[in-house]
């Protein structure tokens, strides 16, 4: 067992879990009253995410090295899903009227 | 070297290279695998978005109930994922009873979403949404919502079975504080999914007044 998670501070803890849920309550009383704006739904996810991988998951406490071996490819492979996305406007605008 | 030479001889140990990441092979299997997983998700959630902007008639079925029920079970599990600090919490502090307490009651947060997952499948079933056909719009829709959430429900059942078995074990004295560790690790990350599946899945198909 590895000394980050005896230092694991349960106050933060609870301050973390406090935010992760606050954004949770704010995108659902946003989407009902303004509707659902996936430019703000999806950045408060991975701030959602990125809290929870760094704080609940103490990657942030892990070595520095751990966090460069993981985390980079996989924003490497999550970017280069995006070329997709100009295809599916493509098929949009071909679908027949 | 080989691990017959160091069974031999135990100061062979000292010659191992130590783990460049400090942590336990076990765990660091674990973050592997959730970066597999990880982008195994991403790539259906991408899939949904992809098949959902190219339609025009993408079904929005949820209502306000249906979208306070999905608050309900990201509470849950978000809740779900506190407990099983505590619980690791409990292991460093060599509480076993409450270590074991906390991990079972992670366990039964599970178990109520997973609950109220089914629920929510049954009352669309009910309104007639099937693999490839739905009343309302694009037939890919259910084939998606299905797929997501039904891999998402898989991990969610698969987790609650393996911490409760972690519980037993560690409560027995078999399994140690690292499985309580790396199971929670696992744990998170089924709550770090559902964050995405949340706004993709049922904020963006919120039916619109």
């Amino acid at each position: 067992m590895n000394a980050t998670a005896n230092s694991t501070s349960m106050t933060r803890t609870f301050i973390v879990y406090a935010i992760i849920m606050g954004i949770a309550i704010f995108q659902v009383c946003f989407a009902m009253l303004a509707g659902p704006q996936p430019i703000l739904m999806l950045p408060l996810a991975f701030v959602q995410a990125a809290i929870a991988v760094m704080y609940f998951m103490h990657l942030a406490q892990e070595r520095r090295v751990l966090a460069l071996a993981l985390i980079p490819y996989t924003i490497y492979v999550l970017i280069m899903m995006n070329m997709f996305w100009p295809d599916s406007v493509r098929l949009l605008h071909l679908r027949p009227h | 070297m080989s691990e017959v030479n160091v069974a031999v001889n135990p100061h062979a140990a000292v010659l191992m290279e130590p783990s460049p990441f400090a942590i336990p092979s076990s765990k660091l299997v674990m973050w592997l695998f959730i970066i597999s997983d990880a982008i195994t998700f991403a790539a259906i959630l991408f899939v949904y978005g992809y098949l959902r902007n190219a339609s025009v008639n993408w079904p929005t079925p949820f209502e306000s109930a249906s979208i306070w029920n999905a608050l309900l079970m990201t509470f849950i599990l978000v809740t779900s994922s506190l407990t099983i600090l505590l619980a690791l919490r409990a292991a460093q502090n060599d509480d076993r009873a409450a270590a074991v307490r906390w991990t079972l009651i992670t366990a039964a947060g599970g178990a109520l979403f997973a609950i109220l997952h089914l629920r929510e499948w049954h009352s669309l079933i009910g309104e007639g949404v099937r693999l490839f056909q739905n009343p309302w719009g694009s037939p890919m829709f259910g084939a998606t919502f299905f797929t997501i959430t039904g891999l998402h429900m898989l991990h969610v059942i698969g987790g609650v079975i393996a911490l409760t078995v972690v519980a037993m074990a560690y409560r027995a004295g078999r399994y140690s504080l690292k499985h309580i560790e790396i199971w929670a690790l696992y744990w998170h990350f089924v709550d770090i999914v559902w964050m995405f599946v949340v706004p993709m899945v049922y904020l963006l198909n919120m039916k619109r007044s």
